[in-house]
């Protein structure tokens, strides 16, 4: 089967793309060397389209679409962009486009965008024009939903899932302000976060306000949620609103802190995390040097290990929340990119890992293709 | 008309010329033309609030500007900046 890594960095876009048997990888690229390239997303409708988002040190951000499967690449026409600012309103500004969505099979052309600072937006066109979704972005919560706590790379509007059984359907994650949910394709949202944890609040138990990492929700189970949060992982099976703290289940001496959260295409009970290190000062690395993938294949009951390939010790890199995924192969592969620009590969499910690509610059993320 | 000095980071835009011809009495009206010319280069410049982006600067011959309503006379040499720092 025919695929590419997409991996984006600070300093660019770069392809991985395997031999028949995924045993040997060539890298492509660098393509926009020196810029910040946060997510590359393909549109599972028509593959050959990708959009990309981008952004330099110096310039405003912007995305970046392909019709030829990321040979060549133009730039949206209208980037995604918060309306003029109201009398007596605060100006917001899309700082950086973070993550990009697909939307419903049945409206081709739809595309999401989460941005920093918080706001969503959607393009009609394949990513040419972007509109702010006013029903998030002047939600009247909305100031208070994002609030503008700044996380280390700003306030992330990310991890947006559209509903495959129903394009009204949709959900969304701020860092920091929580897991959002919509049934009217954006024109109301409501807070879905009963049960995690905000250790961090002075009220641990508000309705919002709290920090996922990632959301998922599983394509063929589309009511089996997952999340990896600051505080933890959890599942939410819909309809029920209280999710469960499926990290509790993992040793006690790993925790359950981390980025990234992947689930089976095929297996909405198998779920993979990268644990990192949140304890005092959070140095959000690997737990003591050494790097370790825990998979669950029963909803996040139990975990078990998988470190086999992965360096033994001194190994001090952070996996973040776009930099691990997995492809659709029989014999599933699985794939994750450090910030020291190394990807590693699994083509076992997590059996055994081995280094693919080394020496990139800082990876943001990294998607699967076909 | 005049003179505008484009920085590297922007000559994407400008098929890789440094230096383009923009008309307007003002610093918004001479954006408002590179803009027709050359789609989408202000938007990296100038966010949709009308601010001048945190790491962009726009002198005016060697006069720093403050606002994009500032007056432009017709032989000003205007320079568009990127500055930052680190790796």
């Amino acid at each position: 089967m025919a695929s590419t890594l997409w991996i984006g960095t600070r300093k660019g876009a770069f392809a991985l793309r395997p031999d028949a048997r995924r045993r040997s990888w060539k890298l492509a690229g660098p393509q926009f060397l020196g810029h910040i390239i946060h997510h590359v997303v393909q549109d599972p409708r028509e593959p050959r389209r990708l959009a990309m988002a981008a952004k330099t040190g110096h310039l405003g951000p912007t995305v970046y679409i392909s019709d030829d499967r990321g040979r060549k690449w133009r730039e949206a026409l209208a980037p995604p962009a918060f309306r003029k600012a109201r009398e007596g309103e605060k100006p917001r500004a899309v700082e950086r486009v973070f993550w990009l969505t697909p939307g419903h099979a049945s409206e081709p052309g739809v595309w999401y965008a989460g941005t920093a600072p918080a706001g969503l937006f959607r393009s009609a066109d394949h990513g040419d024009h972007w509109e702010p979704v006013a029903g998030f972005n002047d939600h009247p919560m909305c100031p208070q939903w994002a609030a503008g706590l700044r996380t280390p790379d700003g306030e992330l509007l990310h991890s947006i899932r559209v509903d495959p059984r129903d394009a009204r359907h949709l959900y969304l994650a701020i860092s920091m302000g929580g897991v959002f949910e919509s049934t009217d394709r954006g024109a109301d949202w409501a807070p879905l976060n009963e049960g995690v944890a905000a250790d961090f609040m002075p009220d641990p138990t508000v309705a919002f306000g709290h920090d996922p990492h990632c959301l998922i929700q599983h394509p063929l189970q589309p009511d089996r949620l997952y999340q990896q949060n600051h505080c933890g992982s959890y599942r939410l099976d819909r309809p029920a609103r209280r999710w469960i703290r499926i990290g509790e289940r993992m040793p006690r001496n790993i925790g359950d802190v981390g980025f990234p959260i992947v689930a089976h295409p095929r297996d909405a009970d198998t779920v993979w995390v990268l644990p990192m290190d949140g304890s005092s000062v959070w140095p959000r690395t690997a737990l003591g040097g050494k790097p370790a993938v825990y998979v669950s294949r029963i909803g996040g009951k139990s975990w078990r290990r998988q470190d086999q390939g992965l360096p033994r010790t001194q190994a001090w890199f952070t996996v973040l929340r776009q930099a691990m995924c997995a492809d659709s192969a029989a014999r599933l592969g699985l794939y994750f990119g450090t910030t020291q620009g190394e990807v590693w590969a699994s083509s076992d499910e997590g059996g055994s890992w081995r280094c693919i690509g080394r020496h990139l610059p800082e990876i943001y993320s990294v998607t699967h293709a076909l | 008309m005049n003179t505008v000095r484009v920085p590297s980071p922007l000559r994407d835009y400008t098929a890789g010329v440094g230096k383009i011809n923009a008309k307007g009495t003002t610093v918004s009206e001479i954006l408002t033309d590179i803009e027709r010319k050359h789609q989408g280069m202000r938007f990296r410049m100038i966010d949709e609030q009308d601010r001048i982006r945190p790491h962009i600067r726009i002198f005016i011959n060697q006069r720093e500007v403050q606002s994009l309503g500032e007056a432009v006379a017709p032989r000003d040499e205007i320079h568009l900046i990127c500055a930052l720092s680190g790796g």
